[in-house]
């Protein structure tokens, strides 16, 4: 039974590898086109039946334009910086629970990669390890510009993992665990005790703090400082080129995906959808039925991401740091205290 | 100091209002703002397919105008030349022969006549110069090209054809 065993993963692993990849590379189209609506335009459209083609003309730009390497850069961490952006963004999909279990033949077959039994501090070390994609690639371009926006980002990012993983203290005294399958696990249905069983109605600000700072994590605007075009031509890619650039984009667009699963997991029931255990239906389609929730959920959350880019403007570099310092931090410290206040009195009446 | 317009406004830097500092209220605001445009129909003229019409009074490319009966108006009096700002326009003039009172209305008419397109800057004063209602701007562009030679045009891109579905219609302009 071990290689069975084996194998799912390796066919889960690899779905999940190839779906990511996939409403990455779609997210670029979704943009233009949420971009477009919001701007009373129609959007790309050219490329085939509404444009859905845009994505393959953009990839096939990408790879045939010239490459250019600065002679001054430091070469091998020029190559490898947006290897490494690739690489982090991609690897946090290991510990997301894109569906309950199914059963195969009498097999249990869990629709995760690995359920590591410390999956959300998982994440949180190899997010913190993506700052160093933009890090080095700003870096070894050798252009001031490069360099002030990797300066900006990992500062950024620095300043903002702080009060994610205060925002997320709050949530694991909840839970008890940090596995994500337990955590979505205590999210199940909708409702549960007399309160709504996803962690968004326990714990909105603890919410709200989180998903403030997951756009900082991403780079997404209002939090874009570091890239800015407007005063950093480019910020860490101004030197970038061909599909080394098209790499760091798709790291973002990744980034985006997976802190939207990761959201829905977290707060939003992953795949837990009301009425699922009153509906009769066997546990495959359940199942089923979930993994379709669960992608919605996400998807909604990408919509967001896009929505709030084509609505506000990007913040001042010293307000970036205001808020993270002087408003969020505190902020999650005192969602820590009412948290745990709560834990205690909910104990004490018992 | 008084103000020389009544336009000055008085820059106010009092600090932020809790509520105004605490952002979200803003920013709900905002993503409701860009959520109605995100329903609104675009607007956008999808280009090489659709077309949108040009104003009847639009200053495009210019047309030499023949009169009912097929002859050619312009009786090369030269004041379009001089009126013209960018100094586009060039002309010959010869005494209209027996036998092509068909062809020139005029006594004297245009041997040659000639714009420079890429000199000229499609202002209109040829137009309301004319005495003889010959020259006129109309609702079209003249087309891009390559080649500058492709921007001197002459009598030959100018005057507009003989036969009725050739001819173009101004008396809209004229109306106005």
């Amino acid at each position: 039974m071990e290689w069975l065993f084996l194998l799912d993963k390796t066919v889960i692993a690899f779905v999940a590898f190839a779906i990511t990849l996939l409403i990455a590379t779609y997210s670029t189209y979704a943009e233009r086109k949420v971009a477009a609506f919001m701007q009373d335009r129609v959007g790309p459209d050219r490329a085939g039946p509404f444009g859905i083609f845009q994505p393959l003309a953009d990839a096939g730009k990408f790879f045939f334009k010239e490459e250019i390497i600065p002679n001054t850069s430091n070469k091998f961490l020029f190559i490898i910086g947006p290897g490494i952006a690739m690489l982090t963004a991609l690897m946090t999909s290991v510990v997301i629970p894109w569906g309950d279990t199914l059963e195969i033949n009498g097999r249990m077959v869990s629709l995760q990669v690995s359920d590591l039994n410390i999956g959300v501090l998982y994440v949180f070390g190899v997010v913190s390890l993506g700052v160093y994609g933009i890090m080095i690639g700003g870096w070894a371009s050798n252009n001031k510009f490069s360099l002030l926006g990797a300066v900006r980002a990992s500062s950024q990012m620095i300043s903002y993992e702080i009060s994610m993983g205060l925002a997320l203290i709050a949530l694991i005294m909840m839970t008890g665990s940090l596995s994500l399958k337990t955590i979505v696990e205590q999210q199940h249905s909708f409702w549960n005790e007399g309160w709504f069983s996803w962690n968004v109605f326990s714990q909105p600000l603890g919410f709200l703090l989180f998903l403030v700072c997951s756009f900082a994590e991403c780079n997404r605007t209002p939090f874009d400082l570091a890239e800015c075009d407007a005063e950093l031509v480019g910020g860490y890619h101004t030197e970038y080129s061909s599909m080394k650039l098209g790499f760091y984009m798709f790291a973002e667009y990744i980034n985006m995906f997976i802190s939207g699963a990761f959201m829905t997991s977290l707060f939003f029931g992953g795949y837990n959808f009301p009425f699922m255990d009153d509906m009769g239906l066997s546990q495959n389609w359940v199942t089923v039925i979930g993994v379709f929730v669960f992608f919605l959920k996400t998807f909604a959350f990408i919509f967001f991401f896009m929505w709030v880019r084509w609505t506000l403007p990007r913040f001042r570099y010293d307000q970036l740091m205001r808020l993270g310092w002087q408003y969020m931090i505190p902020l999650s410290l005192l969602n820590i205290f009412i948290t745990g206040s709560v834990i205690l009195f909910i104990e004490y009446i018992k | 100091m008084k103000p020389l317009s009544n336009r000055s406004k008085v820059v106010s830097d009092k600090t932020l209002s809790a509520k105004e500092s605490a952002y979200l209220p803003a920013i709900m605001h905002g993503l409701g703002v860009t959520l109605k445009h995100f329903f609104r129909r675009p607007a956008t003229t999808k280009y090489p397919e659709q077309q949108r019409e040009f104003s009847v009074v639009y200053r495009g490319r210019h047309v030499l105008k023949r009169d009912e009966n097929g002859a050619e108006r312009c009786t090369a009096c030269g004041l379009c030349a001089v009126a013209c700002p960018a100094e586009a326009i060039t002309m010959t003039s010869a005494e209209r022969k027996k036998g092509e009172e068909k062809l020139y209305r005029e006594e004297k008419y245009a041997t040659t006549y000639e714009i420079n397109m890429l000199r000229c800057i499609f202002c209109g004063l040829c137009e309301e110069a004319c005495p003889k209602q010959a020259i006129f701007l109309t609702p079209e562009t003249a087309p891009a090209s390559y080649e500058r030679e492709d921007f001197f045009w002459g009598k030959d891109r100018l005057v507009e054809g003989l036969a009725p579905e050739q001819r173009i219609d101004v008396t809209k302009r004229q109306d106005r």
